[in-house]
């Protein structure tokens, strides 16, 4: 047969390889600014780089940046030595990338100022969620092309795992992403508490499992055997890991909702797939090392396979982690602490970013065909990566057992040991300093590797285009009567495309729909009454600046958070909660129930300088809000969005709302002033103040009228 | 949310996730038994996809 020449594309993988060290690098920079801010919380300087707007920059930086490119750059890579064909047109793959790096420069240039949706990981607005779409849309049309017109006949797991990627993060990025726009800057999603929560946790775990989890799957597959050579142990074992993984994963979200108000099926639900992912996570991890079977001496000379390794390995703790913090009774202990925190870290910094660093030493030297500059130097960095992992996650998991422990030790006499909950965290300031060690040795390590990188690039040339040669496929499909039907969707990637999408569709469907049709999943508190217009803006103001990156709002119904906070929170309380705000950690104390606990002046000192009523606090101090005015011009259009949404105020109501919201101003203000503090009514604190002291207001309500 | 009044109108639409379990269930068995039997010609076929050219990492390590 006749064999074609052809090229295959370099050039756009040595660019995603550029943008993956580039974002790497200042993603993981903000990271360990955030670290050190636990420790100095003078380091939050001016508003834009106060905790509550650098902790999102941080994990979008890092994911989407930084893992994100890593994703583009293996499988640009991969896929066309897998199709044996250049990819499919080269402006689309322009397009991709340079669409990408805009996001990503757009994102940094949002978040520090505020600009959020409020929802983790995905907190980017609405104009850069549509254009995340469109370039991400742009991507999977590009792969397909490629697919479409490949020379091998069949797609190689790699590639399913990749379609499968490709697939799911649209389904989820545009479920959960579906807002109503306010203005260019500001989106309300149109879910609220209860379903919002269940809907962004849905997406949120998925988004772990399809963009750092599944992506990154493919490309073990493909880069482990390539620098082992030999291929990978179970073929077998490859198939049932890809259909079980991407069946099991998309049920598993609600488990980060444990004990919260979500409905109890609910919960359940995702406790069983969550434990049943260990099965196929761990089929993955094993495969992945056992195809290093016989070439372990190969491991001790070779720093690609060294990164790998621990790359799968530390996949093989995460994912037996992750199915133990999905018990009930573990999570109780792990939720809201920083065991969550070290867990991800395994993950990011052991998975993904091991990985990462292999397959960039295997890649470069190849595509420059030249040698690594220094294999001493990646020594260095593998040690210095290895330290920085451990030295980052022991002292957090003994921070989150702490503080754990702290939170519910009663006295003999049944009191809280510790009712202050300053001191379960001022107890936390040492783990806190060694975990901010680890991450600048990880991150010398990274600076190293960069070093290393620059150094091979310049002793060598890019082959922009790399020429290679194989038949073409035939006409002739290969069928025949009484194939199986497996080997007849190996060939098809648009059916192995549908297939995956029903598979993530029905488990997301059966996950989602029952909360929204069952109206007595979400029974309705007769007391729970929309926000005031002052509240409302307040609540924007919590939402901009990332409160939620500390305070949960969800007092768990058990006795030591019932006898700290009070009682334990209900789904009917968050019905005009667009967008929920329960949080996922808690550096500060739970705020559900904070209404009414305090008097105005105390917040307003507080937010002025945390440490005059709370000595030894490292929150950030908030003087701004003293001394910036609260947009008003915003408050009609915010109401009328709210109206759309389904939030009660009566007809005509945006046209009132800024009287309304004056009204109340006022006497906060009036309020203020008896305790001796001066300040315009129209200072953005008065509407945070508002909000603050709603918390848990109408429950509190609810008490008074029962008990009357 | 006006599709959840679409939805509640399907007569036994509880029936619905049961049949999805089923299906999958079915999904799974069909699943195993193919990849426990597949011959095995096919599969270092596939195995070897990556390999096509057998090329020395030698220069590069």
């Amino acid at each position: 047969m006749e064999v074609e020449k052809f090229s295959y594309d370099n050039k756009i993988v040595k660019q995603f390889a550029f943008a993956t060290i580039l974002w790497g690098l200042v993603g993981m920079l903000v990271g360990l600014w955030v670290a050190l801010q636990f420790i100095y919380p003078s380091l939050n300087v001016i508003p834009q780089t106060t905790f509550g707007r650098l902790r999102p920059l941080h994990t979008n930086a890092v994911i989407f940046a930084f893992v994100g490119n890593g994703i583009f750059m293996g499988v640009y890579y991969s896929l066309q030595r897998l199709c044996k064909t250049r990819m499919f047109n080269d402006t689309l793959s322009k397009i991709h990338f340079w669409g990408w790096q805009l996001i990503i420069v757009a994102a940094a240039l949002t978040l520090p100022f505020g600009i959020t949706s409020g929802k983790e990981y995905a907190e980017l607005e609405w104009p850069i969620d549509i254009a995340i779409a469109v370039v991400w849309l742009v991507f999977g049309w590009n792969m397909f092309g490629t697919i479409l017109k490949r020379r091998e006949r069949h797609l190689y797991v790699g590639i399913w795992f990749y379609i499968a990627t490709f697939v799911t993060v649209t389904l989820l990025h545009v479920v959960n992403s579906i807002e109503l726009p306010v203005s260019l800057f500001k989106s309300y999603p149109v879910y609220a508490g209860v379903q919002d929560a269940l809907v962004q946790w849905w997406y949120g775990h998925n988004a772990v499992a399809f963009f750092l989890t599944t992506p990154y799957l493919g490309l073990m597959y493909y880069f482990v055997p390539k620098a082992a050579d030999r291929p990978v142990y179970s073929y077998r074992l490859s198939i049932i890991h890809f259909w079980a993984l991407i069946f099991l994963y998309i049920w598993a979200g609600p488990h980060h909702l444990l004990y919260t108000a979500l409905p109890d099926w609910a919960q359940s639900l995702g406790v069983v797939f969550s434990f049943m992912l260990i099965a196929p996570s761990w089929g993955g991890m094993i495969n992945g090392l056992l195809t290093l079977r016989g070439a372990w001496d190969k491991v001790r000379e070779d720093i690609v396979l060294k990164f790998m390794v621990v790359a799968v390995t530390a996949y093989g703790m995460a994912t037996f982690e992750g199915p133990m913090l999905s018990l009930k009774k573990i999570n109780a202990v792990a939720h809201f602490t920083d065991w969550i925190v070290a867990h991800v870290h395994i993950g990011a910094l052991g998975w993904n970013g091991f990985l990462t660093f292999g397959i960039l030493y295997w890649l470069i030297p190849r595509i420059y065909k030249t040698p690594l500059y220094s294999k001493k130097l990646a020594n260095v960095h593998f040690w210095l990566g290895s330290l920085g992992i451990l030295f980052y996650a022991v002292p957090l998991y003994w921070a989150g057992f702490t503080q754990y422990l702290m939170w519910q030790e009663f006295t003999p006499e049944g009191f809280l040991k510790y009712p202050n909950f300053l001191e379960t965290v001022t107890q936390l300031m040492p783990m806190y300093a060694m975990r901010a060690i680890g991450g600048v040795l990880y991150l010398t390590g990274f600076i190293i590797m960069a070093y290393n990188i620059v150094k091979t690039v310049k002793a060598g040339s890019l082959i922009e285009n790399e020429a290679a040669e194989a038949a073409p496929l035939t006409n002739e499909e290969g069928g025949h009567v009484g194939e199986h039907w497996h080997r007849w969707i190996e060939r098809r990637p648009v059916q192995l495309m549908l297939l995956s999408l029903i598979v993530v569709i029905i488990g997301g469907a059966v996950e989602m729909i029952p909360t929204f049709m069952i109206k007595s999943n979400i029974p309705t508190i007769a007391s729970v009454k929309p926000y005031t217009p002052l509240e409302l803006q307040g609540r924007d103001i919590y939402v901009r600046e990332g409160c939620y990156t500390c305070h949960s709002q969800m007092v768990r119904p058990l006795r030591f958070e019932t006898a700290r906070y009070g009682e334990y929170s209900k789904a009917g309380e968050f019905i005009y909660d667009h967008p929920f705000q329960w949080g996922s950690k808690r550096t500060g104390p739970d705020l559900a129930r904070v209404g009414g606990k305090y008097p105005h002046s105390w917040h307003y000192n507080h937010m002025l300088d945390p440490t005059s009523m709370s000595p030894g606090s490292i929150m950030p101090q908030y003087s701004f809000l003293l001394d910036d005015a609260l947009d008003t011009t915003t408050t009609a259009g915010k109401i009328r969005a709210m109206q759309t949404l389904g939030v009660p105020y009566p007809e005509g109501y945006d046209k009132i709302a800024n009287k309304e919201l004056m009204k109340q101003a006022d006497e906060i203000t009036a309020s203020l002033k008896k305790d001796g503090i001066e300040t315009l009514n129209d200072r953005e604190i008065v509407a945070l103040i508002a909000y603050l002291q709603r918390l848990g207001h109408d429950i509190k309500a609810s008490h008074t009228t029962v008990n009357k | 949310m006006k599709f959840i009044n679409y939805l509640e109108s399907i007569a036994g639409v509880e029936i619905y996730p049961m049949i999805s379990l089923s299906l999958f269930f079915l999904f799974f068995l069909a699943l195993s038994i193919w990849a426990l039997t597949v011959n095995k010609e096919h599969i270092d076929e596939m195995k070897n996809i990556p390999f096509e050219k057998p090329q020395s990492n030698e220069l590069f390590i």
